[in-house]
């Protein structure tokens, strides 16, 4: 069964601008994958709950208290672009 | 009468007053130096995980009980996944189909009109960082860059959802103050509406009166006061009704409240804002309450505002003052007192809300920074019922301890503001008045009763200000009937 | 053998104290052998010389006060390039950060520190750990030391390399699909995955946050349970991290096999593998008999799924944990005439082609429409694995099969073919989905003289049962080959 991929809506939630030609190099490995990958679905599941975590643990909290924050000249300086004490991007699009 | 009703839910975002921050330890201030309230795990950076702040749970959980929520024994953190440049890792932590709190309730009146407010769920989530636009001319498009402070990144946030249920704007309002009331009650935020820590969405849509289905629904933002939203609702619906009746289709999108301009707008979508492909956030374990939990936090939850408003009308407040009383800052607890100190619970919220308010506003000052408290307010009305001061000069006497000038009775007679209680003294002030007026004596004695009125007034002026008025008149219909 | 860099951890770590090496002299040999071997494995990305210098010699001084710190004080390390280092670059392969220095340490640099441990280096892997060849680096491939022709397998293969050829004594890695088992075979080394939460994540840069963990290379079992001795135990700071007290692993060093019930994985021990790899794995499964342990092969259906499942759950977990790389805060940015524009252009030039064909799949299994279809049903798969071995350890003490189903494969062999590539991971993935502890052990090499892989599973906190199985494999298989470059002659 052919898995239906809308590679260019795919990429645009995952924030990949990609070429129409890099989408098409990767149509058909994504296909394969996919198809692959999809073989689970012949398995029978019903009334398997999911599992997302590994080890049976629950609860791991912290209590509110403060901690020490990070030095911002040293954030800072990481960043691609700054203006004093912000860190700088192009101008939003969408809001 | 209109044909067509609209049908209102509102989704509120609550920033919750916690030290530190949702997953981590940064101070949860928004108002400190931009991006110095930041570490590795609210900033996003490469290996940084989340722990979740127990604290900000158990606010969560007050809330929903508050709301009559069914607590939901397991919980999970989901992750929304969405890119927006003030959203560090690009997805918020959030919760999706295993909230913490669903199916609650909430009365809510509206006059003499109560209406029940589904809670669909109360959850919890991380807030985002701010960004400012430069070169802002009020259009985001004509900006050249956008400035990014990650300060309130990660602050907890609580969300609570309502089912479709209003009606009106009013209702909406009334709800989002009911809710107000509730967060203020319990502590778990300052509920600063100007300031962000509560924030309001509405769902609106219409649809032919009395109809059993729902109309297109429209999201409306950017509400950012309980008038704006009334305002934006009635705005809207208005827009919505026109359309319907008109047969125009109304489009499914976001509005934004321009409250300049008093009008919604159309937001810009954000794009594939419908795909946020949740799922559980692989970095957090499940959250369990169990029962022991759920159930010391309901022990410990403090009055409801619905029951001390219940409460004080049982004491004989009016349904307006009780509110009053109950929702002004620090009211409530000077309110009690004086009535517990033997006052008149009437009369102890007349002044509260009266006096004591008027001259807060015109101090700007907050009520717990004063020395008033029930008893200094219980003494004030004690000396009021027992002629010791006039009302008049009772404000006066309030004035100054709240000013610090020292309890009730040294007020008064620092300032000289006692009454005069002493019959002898008072009729030697009359005696005098009548023998300074001979016309108006006479034609007080020949029956002109009217005239008493004028001889109260100048014995008034004459002991400036502090005979007993009732006493005075007493003497003066003395004088004129014996 | 007279050059320190062929010692053994727990050899190393006598001579330290009775006097016989200096931390800063195993330093020298370990660089030395280094600059021997680096042009042609590129097992490193940073070499970080000064602090590398800096901490022998505190090591030493601690030594010289009698402070002892433990089974790593003084011994050289080698750091997978996806754990963070305060001050040091970390780019985790990929072009996306590079240049990026870090504002603090991972936690298990932090326990290495504590532990005396001297770093040498980050070293190469697969972006983001996305790999089996660590041909996938942005930075180049590193080359096995058996035959540079050959990929060390991946994605920890800087970190295999490293220690299979002398570079460092002892290296972390990451496992979130075999990448610490798979390199170890095809390098000649011991390498193991402990229970997923022993070791914390606080610092690791995640690739699937449900499958990742951290573990030690070492060239023989009881060092690489010294390493993870120092690694291993709780942290607050992650909030998957285990509670409980650490398993004692030490404690399965001394056992023998008499009486350990070992289950041979029947799905994952027969067709597919490589002959000589069977025929290598059948002669230590045999062996184990002979020492005294119960063998019985087991059936885990699921076993034969469970790649399939791990290729969606890991993608989904991936897409959204580097959804953080977008040119704002960090690394480089490609600029835009808006921040949406920016971030795609960043995105599209930062990452490599199999980072971007993971985040497309993962993007495409938790979209609308198809949530159940493919990540749901992958994680009730999981599900159906967890519980295989679960039944699976009521009647034996560990699993056992080939760690890789071939040995180290020529560079470019798969590069094109992504499918076949996974399918390296086809014995170790099973055991990133359970959480449980797996470990391979060298038993042997193939035709053309390469080692061959021994993998011994064991129950969620068995790390004492998997190191008394694996202890037993190890002196039964009595492993002693070297790389040729490890020796003077291969590293001419």
């Amino acid at each position: 069964m052919p898995i239906d991929i809308d590679l260019a809506y795919v990429a645009r939630l995952a924030r990949l601008d990609l070429t129409d030609e890099e989408l098409a190099s990767y149509e058909g490995q994504l296909q394969d994958i996919l198809d692959y990958a999809a073989r689970v679905q012949a398995l029978p599941t019903e009334g398997v709950p999911p599992t997302s975590h590994p080890l049976p643990m629950r609860n791991a909290h912290r209590a509110d208290e403060v901690e020490p924050t990070l030095d911002r000249e040293e954030v800072l300086a990481q960043a691609p672009d700054r203006d004093g004490p912000f860190f700088r991007v192009p101008p939003f699009l969408e809001q | 009468m209109s044909a067509w009703e609209a049908v209102i839910g509102v989704e509120t975002h609550v920033e919750l007053g916690t030290a530190s921050k949702m997953f981590c330890g940064c101070p949860a201030d928004t108002t400190a130096e931009p991006n110095t309230n930041v570490c590795p795990v609210c900033l996003g950076l490469p290996g940084a995980l989340p722990v979740p702040n127990e604290r900000a749970i158990e606010m969560t959980v007050a809330v929903g009980l508050a709301l009559g929520c069914r607590i939901a024994a397991d919980s999970e953190f989901s992750r929304k996944n969405y890119f927006y440049a003030d959203l560090p890792k690009n997805y918020q932590i959030s919760q999706f189909d295993l909230p913490l709190c669903l199916e609650g309730s909430l009365d809510v009146e509206v006059g003499e009109q109560t209406v029940a407010v589904g809670i669909t769920r109360v959850h919890l989530e991380e807030d985002t960082g701010k960004s400012t636009h430069l070169g802002e001319t009020g259009r985001i498009h004509e900006a050249d860059a956008a400035l990014i402070d990650f300060n309130r990144c990660g602050v907890p946030l609580m969300e609570v959802v309502t089912e479709p249920d209003m009606r009106t704007p009013e209702q909406a309002r009334a709800y989002a103050d009911e809710l107000r009331a509730i967060v203020l009650a319990l502590g778990v935020s300052d509920a600063r509406l100007e300031e962000g820590s509560l924030r309001f969405d509405a769902n609106v849509s219409v649809r032919p009166a009395g109809a059993e289905g729902l109309g297109v629904k429209v999201e409306v933002k950017n509400m950012n006061s309980l008038r704006s939203l009334q305002r934006a609702l009635a705005h809207e619906i208005e827009r919505q009704t026109a359309l319907a009746e008109a047969g125009e289709p109304i489009a499914q999108e976001t509005r934004h409240w321009d409250e300049a301009a008093g009008v919604t707008k159309p937001g810009r979508s954000k794009e594939q804002s419908s795909d946020y492909r949740y799922f559980p956030e692989p970095d957090l374990v499940p959250l369990h309450v169990g029962d022991e939990q759920r159930d010391r936090i309901a022990a410990s939850l403090p009055e409801l505002p619905a029951a001390r408003r219940a409460r004080y009308r049982g004491m004989g407040l009016d349904a307006g003052t009780a509110r009053l009383v109950a929702e002004g800052d620090g009211l409530d607890e000077v309110f009690e007192e004086a009535a517990a100190a033997g006052a008149d619970p009437q009369a102890a919220a007349t002044w509260l809300t009266g006096e004591v308010v008027a001259h807060l506003r015109r101090t700007d000052a907050r009520l717990g920074a004063t020395p008033l408290d029930g008893a200094a307010l219980a003494a004030l009305l004690a000396m009021i019922d027992g002629g010791e001061v006039s009302a008049t000069a009772a404000k006066a006497v309030l004035a100054g301890v709240l000013d610090g000038e020292g309890s009730p009775r040294e007020v008064a007679e620092a300032r000289d503001l006692m009454q005069i209680g002493d019959a002898g003294a008072l009729e030697a002030a009359v005696d005098e008045a009548l023998a300074a007026h001979p016309d108006e004596a006479g034609r007080l004695r020949d029956g002109d009763m009217k005239l008493i009125g004028f001889f109260v007034g100048r014995v008034m002026q004459a002991t400036g200000g502090k005979a007993d008025p009732r006493m005075v008149s007493d003497l003066i219909r003395g004088k004129a009937t014996g | 053998m007279g050059d320190p860099a062929d010692l053994t951890i727990a050899e190393a770590g006598r001579q330290l104290r009775d006097g016989g090496l200096t931390a800063a002299g195993l330093l020298d040999a370990v660089r030395r052998r280094a600059s021997m071997t680096e042009a042609q494995l590129h097992a490193f990305l940073t070499i970080d010389a000064e602090g590398a210098a800096a901490a022998a010699e505190r090591a030493d001084a601690a030594l010289a006060r009698g402070e002892d710190l433990g089974p790593l004080h003084g011994i050289p390390v080698a750091l997978k390039d996806n754990m963070v280092t305060r001050g040091v670059e970390t780019t985790a392969g990929s072009r996306i950060l590079a240049g990026w220095v870090p504002p603090y340490d991972a936690t298990v640099v932090e326990r290495l520190a504590r532990g005396g441990a001297v770093i040498v280096g980050k070293t190469n892997m697969d972006e983001f750990a996305m790999g089996s060849s660590t041909e996938n680096s942005a930075y180049g491939p590193t080359r096995n030391p058996w035959d540079p022709g050959r990929v060390p397998g991946g994605s920890s293969g800087g970190s295999a390399s490293s220690v299979a050829v002398g570079s460092a004594l002892g290296a972390l890695g990451s496992d979130t699909g075999g990448s610490i088992r798979q390199p170890a075979a095809l390098t000649g080394i011991v390498g193991m995955k402990p229970t997923y939460g022993l070791v914390s994540r606080y610092g690791l840069i995640a690739f699937a946050s449900s499958l990742d963990q951290i573990g030690p290379f070492a060239r023989t079992v009881e060092d690489a349970v010294g390493i993870f001795e120092v690694i291993a135990g709780h942290d607050p700071s992650d909030a998957t991290s285990y509670r409980g007290p650490v398993p004692d692993a030490r404690a399965g060093l001394a056992e023998g096999p008499e009486g350990l019930r070992v289950g041979v994985l029947r799905e994952l021990s027969g067709e597919g593998n490589d002959p000589d790899v069977l025929e290598a794995f059948e002669r230590t499964v045999d062996a184990l008999a002979g020492a005294g342990a119960t063998v019985t092969p087991m059936s885990l259906p699921s076993c034969a799924d469970a790649l399939n499942a791990y290729y969606l759950i890991a993608p989904a977990e991936c897409s959204a944990n580097l959804a953080r790389f977008d040119g704002v805060r960090y690394g480089p940015r490609i600029g835009g005439d808006t921040v949406e524009q920016m971030m795609g252009a960043t995105r599209r030039d930062g990452f490599g082609p199999e980072v971007t064909r993971r985040i497309l799949v993962g993007t495409y299994a938790l979209s609308a429409g198809y949530y159940d279809a493919f990540y749901g049903q992958a994680q009730k798969v999981r599900t159906l694995v967890v519980e295989d071995f679960r039944r699976a350890y009521a009647d034996v003490d560990v699993l056992v099969c080939p760690t890789s189903p071939t040995t180290a494969f020529r560079v470019g062999e798969r590069a094109d073919d992504p499918l076949q590539m996974y399918l390296s991971d086809v014995a170790t993935v099973p055991v990133n989905l359970s959480g449980d502890p797996g470990i391979s052990v060298p038993v042997g090499v193939d035709r053309d003289g390469l080692p061959i892989g021994f993998q011994v599973i064991a129950p969620a906190l068995g790390e004492a049962a998997l190191v008394r199985a694996a202890a037993a494999v190890e002196r039964l298989a009595a492993f002693d080959a070297r790389p040729a470059l490890a020796t003077s002659e291969g590293a001419a």
